[in-house]
């Protein structure tokens, strides 16, 4: 497995999307940083940046060099390996990849800059948000034989992520103004990885006054023990149920 | 060796294989025989398990394989079309090919093919940039790389040029003196004549006959094998 994982690691360095990116998320963060004297307002701008541009380089590439190496797990399939090994040793190695592109891009910035708990918050949640989205990105392209079937898919549901479900989550909050609805705003976050990374960053930044009642429910769930640990959870199991389905659906694919 | 009961596959409403049963020995050397989409290359797949099957099952030294995975060991397989990552040289490929797959302690390496390739001139090509042929030999190097006991080979002279295609079929009878067993498809019967032991006849994914060649040339009077094939196809 670790053979196979290496293989992936050397593969994508070899092409050259990784490194860019890379590059790009370093000039982000380095501009960001000098742009402002402030710090914490650096850090909310890149933020933003992590939530959206993260998870969008991560399905779209993920989705692509699945496809791409399809070629490779052929191979692989017809050779004494069990598929599950192999189908994970992709995931790893992707994941390893944009992780350590993101180590190098943000982290080593942030580092330097703003060495606080808000900035080590904000790397979790990135390293978090690649894992999570290559997950994502796995299980769409083993369900979908058509490349650009996948590639779209891959796309809407990023767009799902970023934008559609924060427009139904206001939806509902307008339809449902008359009822209380703060203990359902938790869950509700919980569906979606970004919304819950931004809450978790916002929340260490001490802007939580500014999103009210919900902002106080907020600060006294998030700010415990538990409510930090059932985050984690929730993060953890949007990695792990992606993965999971994709490797049963890969252990019967035909190829 | 192997045996496929009652295996039956389909894609959407197409049967590729219907019911199909076979047992394959230790020894042998297996034609496997049929027109184009008769279901030979998915029968294949399906002993590789590459392909799972809808129902029936295949059972590799008497070991189902449907959950098993470390049989393929003993198999050395020659895709039809050969796909490898296109940015990888031969030499990286093969290097590869032997990290994952070599252990120590396993009986040693058959480069044989490498050499009667003439491939080690090659080594620092791209994949992408070999012609099919090269790539062929590159597929009929890496089944026999491993010494397995079984050998499947997927049309594998199509597209070789005659002095390659001369090797390989030297290479597969020496193997099959080892007592190694070989399932060959091929359009090509006038180079199966001397190689087969067995012949595999499938139409539409049926399983028409499994016969013994020399059974089969009694049965049709015929001594050459594309003849036998054609008066068997004839009356069908």
């Amino acid at each position: 497995m670790k053979k196979i994982i290496k293989y992936v690691i050397v593969d994508i360095m070899r092409n050259k999307i990784v490194i860019a990116y890379t590059l790009l998320l370093l000039a982000i963060s380095f501009s960001l940083f000098n742009l402002e004297d402030n710090t914490d307002k650096g850090l909310l701008g890149l933020m933003n940046i992590v939530l959206i541009i993260v998870p969008l380089i991560c399905i779209i590439f993920s989705t692509i060099y699945v496809y791409n190496s399809a070629e490779f797990i052929e191979l692989l399939v017809s050779q004494p390996l069990q598929r599950k090994h192999i189908w994970i040793s992709l995931f790893a190695g992707i994941a390893i990849a944009l992780t350590l592109a993101f180590v190098v891009g943000v982290g080593i910035m942030v580092l330097l800059y703003s060495f606080t708990a808000t900035g080590l918050i904000l790397i979790g949640v990135g390293l978090i948000l690649s894992v999570i989205f290559v997950a994502i990105a796995l299980l769409a392209a083993v369900y979908t034989r058509d490349k650009a079937k996948g590639i779209g898919i891959a796309v809407l549901l990023w767009l799902y992520f970023s934008i559609i479900f924060d427009g139904l989550v206001l939806f509902i909050l307008f339809q449902f103004a008359d009822y209380p609805l703060d203990k359902a705003m938790l869950v509700l976050s919980g569906l979606n990885p970004i919304d819950t990374g931004r809450i978790l960053v916002l929340l260490k930044m001490d802007v939580s006054a500014l999103m009210g009642y919900t902002g106080a429910v907020f600060q006294n769930f998030f700010g415990t023990a538990i409510g930090m640990g059932i985050t984690l959870l929730v993060m953890f199991l949007w990695m792990i149920v992606p993965v999971s389905l994709s490797v049963r659906k890969f252990r019967r694919k035909d190829l | 060796m192997i045996i496929a009961n009652n295996v039956t596959k389909k894609f959407g409403k197409l049967t590729v294989l219907n019911n199909v049963s076979a047992t394959c020995n230790r020894g042998q050397c297996i034609a496997l025989i049929g027109p184009n989409g008769s279901g030979k290359t998915t029968l294949v797949k399906s002993i590789l398990g590459m392909v799972i099957p809808d129902s029936g099952f295949i059972t590799f030294n008497d070991k189902n394989i449907l959950h098993d995975w470390f049989y393929r060991e003993q198999i050395g397989y020659m895709p039809q079309i050969g796909r490898y990552p296109e940015n990888m040289t031969i030499g990286q490929l093969l290097n590869m090919m032997k990290d994952i797959r070599f252990k120590s302690g396993q009986a040693s390496l058959d480069e044989d093919l490498i050499k009667e390739f003439k491939l080690p001139d090659l080594l620092q090509k791209r994949m992408r940039t070999l012609s099919g042929g090269t790539t062929q030999k590159v597929s009929a190097a890496l089944a026999f790389l491993f010494n397995p006991d079984v050998l499947i080979l997927d049309e594998p002279t199509a597209g070789l040029d005659p002095l390659a295609s001369e090797i390989l079929k030297e290479k597969i009878i020496a193997e099959k003196q080892k007592g190694k067993l070989i399932l060959i498809t091929s359009h090509i019967l006038s180079e199966l004549d001397d190689l087969i032991t067995h012949v595999i006849y499938m139409q539409d994914g049926n399983l028409l006959f499994h016969k013994d060649i020399e059974k089969l040339r009694e049965d049709t009077g015929e001594k050459k094998l594309s003849r036998a094939i054609a008066s068997v196809m004839q009356k069908c």
